[in-house]
């Protein structure tokens, strides 16, 4: 299939950008979205251009690192999969695709389609983790855990950290990423020893980074790869305000 | 003040204050109705007499407009926060959502905000006596302000009544996602409940803004 690119250009994070019209042609309607990328990226060294620089990593939908807004949608077209996962099996012959970074104020563009997301990173350092002294290995089941409460954390661990959620965002809000990882660790017995702390440090860390306010919009659990759900959000809104009354 | 108050603590209040708001549509309008359900207006006439000389009414209205702003300034600040979080924005813009009209709550909110100006100016102060004249009548012996007919009056003008119905619309808008919305910034989320409450919450928004409208046109094609 033969494809029309329109991709945000940026040569470097201070720089202004633009989006360069490319054309691919003879691309497997069976390739993922990034493998057409490496072929356009191929043929622009061949002609001694600068290839479009883009996140990816596992290429198997698990570590997070891809992301691209892609026709107006993060990771594209599908639904409940990353881009790396995205086939072209998707798209139409001679469709123009629109290939943008994700736009946040807390994730500045460090080229073309890379974005900074650092910040998760800080979200995480204040207060995304356990602390207190867990002892050594329990054995099996010696902590009970309420079933549903075990589904649900690991539901909420799925988050793989990708930003989709702040794309799709019309506030660019870091709700649904927050309060997966608020939830997963509030739900466990190891977690709920800090989660009061844990919530009122991690929001605050978001706020100050400058990620938009929730308005329940809830495009987030529409475009999130891992269909976190948005009762993560109800239950950090819920841990927040015990944590604040208690 | 407000840029002290975490996102989570300002959506809190925001949904609180809009509960509270709802509860005050619910009684305006019941009050309201009683120019429907009664064929005079003397039902309508009382009901605003003890709205406005009732001493517990008279101290409550300054929670009520305390309610206004609290929910009006927070969200002028979270709409702020908001555009200033994505400097730049997309060429294709995302259409993904799953409550609509939770896009257009500062426009739809801003619509409401004007309306309540308007409103304000031709009914409360006018009842308070600080504008215009109020004619007398005779409730039961016991002389009052003639409310009724200066609502009837208005809503005798075609452009007044549109635009009354244009606001009541593009409140019902609002109402449509805050309702459902207010539970979930309160962390009220449940498997069984939350369905019931997003369904009941497109209908309480159709039903208040119908009953609403109803009024005007009521007054205007049977009075």
């Amino acid at each position: 299939m033969d494809l029309k690119l329109k991709i945000w250009r940026q040569p470097s994070a201070h720089a202004d950008g633009k989006f360069v019209d490319y054309q691919v042609t003879k691309i497997s309607k069976d390739a993922s979205f990034l493998e057409m990328l490496d072929i356009l990226n191929e043929e622009l060294v061949n002609k001694g251009e600068d290839p479009v620089a883009f996140d990816h990593d596992c290429r198997e939908g698990i570590c997070g690192m891809c992301s691209l807004f892609i026709n107006g949608r993060p990771h594209g077209p599908d639904n409940a999969v990353t881009t790396c996962q995205l086939h072209m099996r998707k798209f139409k012959d001679g469709e123009t695709v629109t290939i943008e970074p994700w736009r946040a104020k807390p994730f500045p563009v460090l080229k073309d389609l890379m974005v900074d997301r650092s910040a998760f990173d800080e979200i995480i350092q204040a207060g995304g983790f356990v602390s207190i002294a867990t002892g050594g290995v329990p054995d099996a089941n010696s902590i009970p855990i309420r079933k549903q409460n075990a589904d649900l954390a690991m539901d909420a661990a799925a988050c793989i950290g990708c930003g989709a959620c702040v794309a799709a965002c019309k506030n660019a809000s870091a709700m649904l990423f927050v309060s997966a990882k608020v939830s997963q660790l509030a739900l466990l017995p190891q977690g709920k020893v800090e989660a009061k702390e844990r919530v009122q440090k991690m929001v605050a860390k978001m706020d100050e980074l400058g990620f938009g306010n929730c308005t329940n919009t809830y495009a987030c659990e529409a475009e999130c790869p891992k269909e976190i759900s948005v009762t993560n959000i109800a239950r950090m809104n819920r841990e927040f305000l015990v944590a604040k009354l208690s | 003040m407000s840029i002290s108050y975490s996102s989570v603590t300002k959506k809190i209040w925001m949904s609180l204050m809009g509960f509270f708001l709802m509860t005050f549509l619910i009684v305006h309008l019941s009050i309201n109705l009683l120019l429907v359900i009664s064929p005079t207006t003397d039902l309508f006439n009382e009901a605003s007499h003890f709205m406005g000389t009732n001493p517990f009414i008279q101290a409550f209205q300054w929670i009520l407009f305390a309610g206004f702003i609290v929910h009006i300034i927070i969200g002028v600040v979270l709409q702020i926060e908001n555009w200033m979080a994505r400097p730049k924005g997309y060429r294709v813009k995302a259409g993904s959502e799953d409550s609509f009209f939770s896009k257009y709550m500062i426009h739809t909110g801003v619509i409401i905000f004007i309306f309540l100006i308007i409103h304000f100016v031709n009914f409360f102060l006018v009842a308070k006596g600080v504008i215009g004249e109020i004619p007398e009548t005779m409730v039961d012996g016991k002389p009052m302000d003639d409310m009724g007919s200066v609502v009837i009056a208005l809503f005798q003008l075609p452009y007044y009544m549109v635009g009354y119905l244009v606001a009541l619309l593009i409140l019902g808008f609002h109402l449509d996602h805050g309702f459902q919305s207010a539970f979930q910034s309160l962390g009220l989320n449940h498997p069984t409940y939350t369905p019931f409450i997003k369904g009941f919450g497109h209908f309480f928004a159709v039903i208040i803004a119908a009953a609403f409208m109803i009024i005007p046109l009521f007054i205007y094609f049977s009075k």
